[in-house]
């Protein structure tokens, strides 16, 4: 390396070292919960040795009992006991009550024979399968999030099979995140070129004080403008209020505009609209007037010289911002969560809600790489299309 | 453009042009508008009541304002939204201008693979980032704590630092350097007295970008902040999903001040390095 | 133990001057903790002769208790939050000098579990509701409390003895009763008054979206009750696969019309909105929007479904000797009345119930408001929080897959 190289390098190292630890690694450590999970072999390490050579079918063995009440008695004294039932009764629901239930009255027998005692507890330690579902937790890396993710399981011989359709739920969210996502890059592109192009041929005073009005949204809270939808949308808000008062809608007819997909795409369309606006604008004034000019000098209407001319040499500034805001889209949280309700909720949503309230981590992680994965490869064709070299703030 | 030479059809669609535009236009700042008239409501809901419409006095207040001024976790929430907004920044602005200055040299080795590792917390879905922050902070013992939120915080503005830096840095004549250097200038003289005025602009611009960001940020906030590190924002996610009040549309309206602020600072910015750069 | 009269009226008990915290061996801390502790119902002018008997103990102990710090309370937020602000958190404080930081969460055990396995414990008392306190208990979250800490009831009757039959649990201590009910907005529902579940899942006689808690409890019940299940075979239904396919069923049909909610302060709010026709809440949120901001809303108490609310220390919080203290003073019969005098809750000791009074801002009769008085109970329906323990994750799980659909 040349020394200006090993400079510039020098100059780069605290950022990308700093990026690298505080952004880059926690991303990593998330992916690795999404196929690692130790939990229960750390807890349960005897039992799943004992377990190993079990042909799935037959009972266990005193053995695996006698280790399964020990470490369970154990896992309850350390409080890791319901972290491990948890994962337990993902692969196999209802598992968590046996085992918490179990631990707690084990403490009452101290002696076995453990089957004996065991079985006396709770019918479900004579199933064969509430012991293989406790060898599959006891893997410590898994596909099976994945699988889950893409609403797929692994049956009990192995094979791989869809989910039974009333629990298929992530694909078609995928569908509907991307759906949505298209549908609100669409909106933006048809609301947000229009008035670019008003601002790109206003005389300047004008143009700076539109291009004021596109950037205040930009500048304001997400949280504030989210809210604003609220008291914009509800159904004693404002617009109903307006369509009410003009006659287009029935006092006891009022619609339902948010906490449904409506507020959702609303409220996003208004937030990512100046992500659409602004790398379009700035492409637009780039083209000479006088081409429009030449063109209807030659003898076409506007809108053909506007589709042959203008529209073209705007396209890298439309695939430029188009591709900002669905990368945006597909990831968006708050807005979603705030003015959504149940049927406007995007992956992220389900993301947030493994990780808060079911704490299937695992899940959140899968469905977090899936979706790392998307917004990477649209990445990958923002920078193609040469998006990020023109990316100006203002 | 000139067009007015255009038979009606173009001037009937120029309307249709216009006429739209002033519906986007008010569907952009209907938000905005309708929020600060609200705050002002004196009934604890969020719907204009006939009093207000009638412009009875009566029916506004400043009622929400007192309550937010009067209430200690609003304050508390401001003070740790400005401590933690001000120190990531510092963080995000002194490495994103570092990093933008090698970036910008035409000799930097792996540009693209620098630049998108450092572009990278802007893309990524804050969700994600959120997520992936809190196990690997929990585990520092980062969680919890300022300390914590101001890394996060950082990492998340300086690619805003970044991008700006680099703009200012792109519109720079670099036959200054050379200029200075002849003269027998070292770089730290060169940076100092050379490139730094002239990129100030841009570093300022962009450290405003990083403090918007982290002034706005949520997510991140949601998943790591304890009750001692609640920001603005936190405190109004929590207004708006939990304890549901119109004293969120008086901060509202106060956010939107700042929002005019910050907007009127960085297009003056604009201005100032549009006339030094000369473009 | 013995209860000594206040001079200015109100109770104090001053407890023994040493205390077991623990009750298996290894575990079994002997703390000299209680230098005569001092309970006293809503502060004011007892709070000085209090602190003077306290301070007086003290001296007789020859140990003072040492200066503490703060502790985080969490509970459900709104006006609920504000009850037990100033029923009992304002008076610890003025008491002890142990600062609280109150925050609000939705209810569930998500945020207690992920803090115990990431090591982030920065809660310490949390007020849960029953299952979730018993699920919390079993997996070790929380920390065991013993019975004989709490303050006795009058004339020395052990708290055990005071306590009303299935409101203190190994970790947590019952302190409240409240109920999950719906209410409607008289202004807004036109043809007819609810009286009925069934009426809530009637939208042919009564139009308008519906306001349910984004949580399986408490809707399967209503729908099973809705869908004509006897109120005491609700739980055996629920415990078949039939059972719980014949509740998600019942819930299809309103399904489109329903807003989910996630806080206890948004019913009273989407009810006065108009976002909703009617919803299920919280009875005391409804009633502080009925009673502070004169809303016209209306109880309906048929079905209604009865809880305790559980105060539990978080296993692993740093200063477990506030949080017991914390939790002794905030189950005195005398605080449990005091929370009572600002929200519909009532108390759930014995000695608890003839302190009941009037609403401290309004002076509104409590007593008919309440969840547990005879005229609210004739269809009532006592949550079954055992079958909840072994069965919320299987049924958050199908909830939530059931919701994405």
């Amino acid at each position: 390396m040349t020394r200006p190289a090993r400079r510039a390098a020098a100059l780069t190292l605290p950022l990308v070292a700093f990026t690298g630890v505080t952004f880059v690694i926690p991303l990593a450590t998330m992916l690795v919960r999404s196929v690692h999970d130790p939990v229960v072999a750390d807890a349960l390490p005897d039992t799943l040795d004992r377990l190993r050579g079990w042909d799935g079918q037959s009972d266990p063995g005193e053995a695996a009992y006698a280790a399964a009440a020990r470490e369970l008695l154990r896992a309850r004294e350390e409080r890791t006991l319901g972290r491990v039932a948890s994962r337990m009764n993902r692969v196999r629901s209802g598992l968590r009550s046996v085992v918490v239930r179990s631990a707690r009255r084990l403490q009452d027998f101290p002696d076995g024979p453990w089957r004996a005692v065991m079985l006396d507890i709770d019918d479900d330690w004579g199933d064969p399968a509430t012991w293989r579902a406790i060898r599959t937790a006891g893997d410590r890396f898994t596909a099976r999030h994945y699988l889950n993710a893409a609403d797929l399981q692994r049956l009990s011989d192995g094979s791989i099979a869809r989910q039974p359709p009333d629990q298929r739920i992530y694909l078609p969210l995928l569908w509907r995140t991307l759906t949505v996502s298209l549908g609100i890059t669409g909106l933006c592109l048809a609301l947000g070129y229009p008035i670019a192009y008003l601002i790109a041929h206003a005389p300047p005073g004008r143009a700076g004080f539109l291009l004021g009005l596109v950037l205040l949204p930009f500048w304001t809270s997400l949280l504030v403008r989210t809210t604003s939808w609220i008291v914009l949308l509800q159904t004693q808000g404002v617009v109903n209020d307006l369509l009410v008062a003009v006659g287009l809608v029935a006092d006891d007819g009022r619609i339902a505009l948010v906490y449904n997909m409506t507020g959702t795409v609303v409220a996003m369309t208004h937030v990512l609209l100046p992500f659409m606006v602004l790398p379009v604008y700035s492409i637009m004034r780039a083209i000479p007037p006088q081409q429009m000019r030449a063109a209807a000098s030659l003898g076409a209407g506007f809108p053909r010289a506007f589709l042959r001319v203008y529209w073209p040499q705007t396209l890298s500034g439309v695939g430029a911002g188009s591709l900002l805001v669905f990368i945006l889209a597909i990831g968006y949280y708050i807005t979603p969560a705030l003015v959504g309700g149940q049927s406007g909720q995007l992956i992220s949503n389900f993301i947030a809600y493994h990780m808060q309230t079911s704490l299937n981590w695992g899940l959140a992680g899968a469905l977090g790489g899936i979706l790392l994965a998307c917004v990477a490869v649209l990445y990958l064709l923002f920078d193609r299309v040469g998006g990020l070299e023109r990316m100006r703030l203002r | 453009m000139n067009m007015t030479a255009a038979e009606p059809g173009q001037r009937i669609g120029r309307i249709v042009h216009r006429t739209a535009c002033a519906l986007i236009f008010t569907f952009l700042m209907a938000p905005i508008l309708v929020i600060v008239p609200l705050s002002f409501n004196a009934e604890p809901y969020f719907t204009f009541t006939e009093g207000m419409l009638r412009l009875d006095p009566d029916a506004w207040s400043l009622r929400w304002y007192r309550q937010i001024l009067g209430d200690d976790a609003w304050r508390r929430a401001f003070a740790n939204s400005l401590f933690i907004g001000v120190a990531s920044t510092a963080l995000a602005t002194v490495l994103g201008t570092l990093a933008a200055l090698g970036l910008s040299s035409p000799d930097m080795p792996a540009r693209r693979l620098a630049m998108g590792l450092m572009i990278s917390p802007m893309v990524t879905p804050l969700i994600i980032s959120a997520t992936g922050m809190f196990f690997f902070y929990s585990t520092l013992g980062l969680s919890q704590t300022h300390a914590g939120l101001i890394l996060a915080h950082a990492a998340l503005g300086t690619p805003f630092v970044v991008i700006t830096v680099t703009a200012a840095l792109s519109a720079f004549d670099t036959n200054l350097t050379r200029a200075a250097a002849s003269l027998g200038a070292g770089p730290l003289q060169i940076f100092r007295r050379v490139q730094l005025p002239l990129i100030a602009p841009g570093v300022v611009s962009g450290a405003l970008f990083a403090f918007a960001t982290s002034f706005d940020e949520v997510v991140v906030v949601l998943f790591m902040a304890g009750e001692d590190q609640r920001t603005l924002p936190r405190q109004m996610w929590g207004g708006i999903r939990e304890q549901i009040s119109p004293a969120i549309l008086a901060v509202a309206t106060f956010l939107i001040v700042f929002a005019v602020l910050l907007l009127l600072t960085v297009d003056g910015l604009r201005r100032r390095a549009a006339a030094a750069g000369g473009r | 133990m013995t209860p000594i009269p206040n001079v200015v009226g109100h109770r104090a008990v001053l407890e023994g001057d040493r205390v077991r915290i623990g009750w298996t061996p290894a575990d079994s801390r002997v703390l000299d903790a209680d230098r005569g502790r001092a309970v006293t119902p809503t502060g004011g002018p007892s709070a000085a002769a209090v602190r003077v008997a306290a301070l007086t103990a003290a001296l007789a102990c020859g140990c003072a208790p040492p200066p503490s710090g703060s502790l985080t309370v969490v509970s459900l937020g709104g006006s609920y939050g504000q009850a037990l602000v100033k029923g009992y958190l304002e008076p610890f404080t003025a008491e002890t000098g142990v600062e609280i930081r109150l925050d609000d969460y939705n209810g569930g055990l998500a945020q207690v579990r992920a803090q115990v396995e990431t090591g982030n414990v920065h809660w310490d008392v949390v007020d849960f509701e029953t299952a979730d306190a018993v699920s919390g208990c079993d997996e070790g979250l929380l920390e065991p409390i013993d019975p004989a800490l709490l303050a006795p009831g009058p004339d020395g009757v052990p708290a055990e003895d005071d306590f009303l039959p299935g409101t203190l649990l190994e970790c947590s201590v019952g302190t409240l009763f409240y109920s999950t009910i719906y209410a409607y907005n008289a202004e807004r529902l036109t043809g007819g008054k609810p009286a009925t579940l069934e009426d809530f899942f009637d939208l042919e006689r009564f139009p308008g979206r519906r306001g349910l808690r984004r949580v399986p409890f408490a809707n399967l019940e209503f729908a099973l009750i809705a869908d004509g299940v006897p109120l005491d075979e609700v739980y055996a239904t629920l415990d078949t696969p039939a059972g719980i396919d014949r509740a998600f069923r019942k819930l299809d049909t309103i399904k489109d019309q329903v807003v989910w909610y996630d806080a206890g302060a948004q019913p009273p709010q989407m009810l006065a909105d108009g976002e909703v026709v009617m919803s299920t809440a919280f009875n005391g949120r409804i009633f502080n929007a009925q009673n502070l901001e004169n809303q016209p809303f209306v109880i309906v108490w048929d079905g209604q479904l009865l809880d305790v609310s559980q105060l539990a220390i978080v296993a692993g919080t740093p200063d477990i000797e506030a949080a017991l203290d914390l939790v002794r003073f905030a189950s005195t019969a005398a605080s449990m009345a005091a929370v009572s005098r600002h929200i519909a809750y009532s108390p759930t000791r014995r000695s608890g119930a003839p302190l009941v009074s009037t609403h401290a801002e309004t002076g509104v009769d409590m007593d008919p408001h309440m969840p547990a008085h005879p005229e609210n109970t004739r269809r009532a329906l006592q949550n079954d929080w055992a079958w909840w323990s072994d069965n919320r994750d299987d049924m958050n799980e199908r909830f939530s897959a059931w919701l994405a659909r």
